[in-house]
């Protein structure tokens, strides 16, 4: 009978029945592997003998000694203040853009949409045969318009600027959301600017921008998270373009060349699954921790939208 | 130049608006018009260039794809012969099939795990008032913000020393019989649109809970329900860092993801064969897109936007 409803307990019980997926999913593979990494960190643990207990050994190693961490903190940081700001400038022009497109709007939609969906390993193979120094397309195309190219990602100085390149091809996803809430903008208001003789400058300063605030800081937000586990492109691209021939099991250094296009996570990786410095590699994880979780509080803070619409 | 829209006299036709009006209107609502066009005209260009910017990448790929093994090692950038043979010989590499079966296995399953997994879940934290909701929420959204290079190392001794699955997709695809946060996030922001009348009528109808998710949620929700799949799908598809982790040590187990990039070390010189892959790797996901938009685009601006 439908009854149950009224019953607290019953209500309860059924909360939890609806819940339990994500309960056991939250517990077993979330709340116990970060508890884990944390006593892992205070390990010596190489995955064959038995964990040791060091202390704060391996956190000393990682932030005085480990000669890598350095490079890779600096490169993941240059990545989410470079790559982020440029993402949402480039997405925000693109959504405004496609906004005042009256012809072929789907055409171009999906033009600027359709790179987001290539998946990132062929994606960045792709880019690295494009900006290939000698033999790729576009130092070709540039050689015919009497430019010399860089040597893209074979030249620590362009290589990372070459990852934004490809990140900026993939921006489509940020440029339906910028898409979505320009639209949302009442149009009263512009033609309430229009009537007090706003310009085009004046009309997205005091119209535009005030309501599209809390999605581009959602963009910022969730962008320098997404950057923080940049891994993919940089790894690919790094040994595609380093040309050596990687069968399972040979160690290549990672961050061709010279490191710079190294990042946290895939020392990360490095540390955990060639070097088997499984502590380490958990201190390593915990900074990355830190940091992600430090901004998304505050994205929280700024209620950006994420907690709303309760009802 | 449109010199006769530009007149200041208009002539009078007997169906003209008095002519007050239309003395007043025409060189002014002609300017508006000129303006426009041009403002057209500029859209438009600044269009299509980006545009060209975006399809440049795919049409060079393409092109070498079907370039001899030589030139596509010259810089050339329009195949002198289309060698479609380059396809074929892709296809039968060894392995190659078997990363799309593995792909397929990977993607398939782990997106009906999630979806099933999501669905009541997201309904739950859309739609019940208990104590404790609002912070079921911020574990959701701090689970889906956190990077996976944080847990995957506890989390990779369990299924290697405990389960013995490295070496195979599983440790990836049963995770998600228990729900994605990001899956269950999407989902419940889309469920806060469906009003609740809808459930106190079936309620009063004598559904209970799970009958009214059933008969009554599942229907409504289907494009948002249809935005979690596709995304998780494509998520599993493109997924590099976890069959790394898992499959890599067993080549049997690979993905397409995974094996594109071992096949360009292979295969260090052949420029085509590997644009060739690449293109085949990226096939399914525009053929979906190009069915999907809707769901796609539905799925990207509830993330962003509501709220």
């Amino acid at each position: 009978m439908a009854l149950t409803l009224s019953n607290p307990a019953r209500r309860r019980l059924r909360t939890l029945g609806f819940l339990s997926p994500w309960l056991i999913g939250f517990s077993v593979f979330f709340a116990y592997p970060l508890i884990a990494t944390v006593y892992f960190s205070f390990m010596h643990y190489n995955q064959i003998q038995k964990p040791d207990f060091v202390g704060l050994r391996n956190w000393k190693y990682v932030f005085e000694q480990m000669p890598l961490f350095g490079p890779a903190l600096w490169n993941t940081l240059w990545l989410v203040v470079v790559m982020v700001a440029l993402r949402v400038v480039f997405g925000l022009s693109l959504g405004l853009l496609i906004t005042k497109i009256k012809t072929g709007a789907g055409f171009f939609r999906t033009a600027f949409y359709l790179p987001y969906l290539a998946p990132p390993v062929a994606a960045t193979v792709a880019f690295v045969f494009l900006l290939n120094p000698s033999t790729g397309p576009v130092n070709e195309v540039l050689a015919h318009l009497g430019i010399t190219g860089p040597n893209w990602f074979n030249d620590a100085a362009w290589a990372k600027p070459s990852l934004v390149m490809l990140s900026l091809w993939g921006i489509g996803d940020l440029m339906v959301i910028f898409m979505a809430a320009l639209l949302d903008v009442p149009r009263e208001q512009y033609e309430a600017a229009e009537l007090d003789g706003a310009g085009a400058w004046s009309k997205f300063r005091y119209v535009t921008w005030p309501s599209i605030t809390p999605i581009v800081m959602f963009a910022v937000v969730t962008g320098v998270v997404q950057t923080m586990q940049y891994y993919t492109q940089a790894l690919v691209a790094g040994k595609i373009a380093s040309g050596v021939s990687i069968g399972p099991g040979s160690v290549i250094q990672p961050g061709y060349p010279d490191h710079s296009t190294l990042t946290v996570p895939q020392l990360v990786y490095s540390m955990g699954f060639q070097n088997f410095n499984t502590g380490a590699a958990c201190v390593l994880s915990l900074v990355l921790f830190a940091i992600a979780m430090a901004v998304t509080m505050l994205l929280m803070r700024k209620r950006s939208g994420l907690l709303a619409a309760e009802d | 130049m449109t010199s006769t829209t530009l007149s200041p006299t208009p002539t009078p036709t007997p169906t003209a608006a008095p002519a007050g009006a239309s003395r007043q209107r025409g060189p002014a609502a002609a300017r508006a018009r000129r303006k426009r066009v041009l403002h057209w005209i500029a859209v438009h260009s600044v269009a299509i260039a980006v545009a060209l910017l975006f399809i440049l990448p795919f049409v060079f790929v393409f092109l070498t794809s079907v370039m001899s093994d030589s030139q596509a090692m010259s810089g050339d950038l329009w195949p002198d012969s289309w060698h479609w043979d380059n396809y074929k010989a892709v296809v039968e590499t060894d392995g190659f099939l078997d990363w799309w079966k593995n792909s397929l296995l990977y993607a398939g399953l782990g997106t009906l795990f999630t979806v099933c997994s999501a669905i009541p879940v997201a309904y739950a934290l859309a739609k019940f008032r208990f104590r404790g909701r609002r912070t079921a929420m911020i574990l959701v959204i701090s689970t889906m913000m956190l990077p996976p290079q944080v847990i995957v190392i506890p989390m990779y001794l369990v299924w290697a020393q405990q389960f013995h699955l490295s070496g195979t997709l599983w440790p990836l695809i049963i995770p998600m019989a228990f729900g994605d946060a990001y899956s269950i996030f999407l989902l419940r922001q889309f469920l806060l649109t469906i009003p609740k009348e809808y459930i106190e009528s079936a309620k009063v109808d004598g559904c209970g809970e799970l009958r009214t998710l059933l008969k009554i949620i599942v229907p409504m929700a289907k494009p948002g329900i249809a935005a979690i799949a596709l995304f998780q799908f494509f998520y599993c598809w493109n997924d590099y860092f976890g069959p790394q982790i898992y499959a890599a040590q067993n080549p049997a187990s690979w993905t397409l993801s995974y094996g594109l990039e071992s096949f360009k070390s292979a295969h260090s010189v052949n420029w085509n064969l590997t644009m060739a892959a690449t293109l085949l790797v990226m096939a399914p996901v525009c053929i979906v897109f190009f069915f999907a938009q809707k769901a796609f685009v539905e799925g990207v601006t509830l993330t962003g936007v509501k709220g």
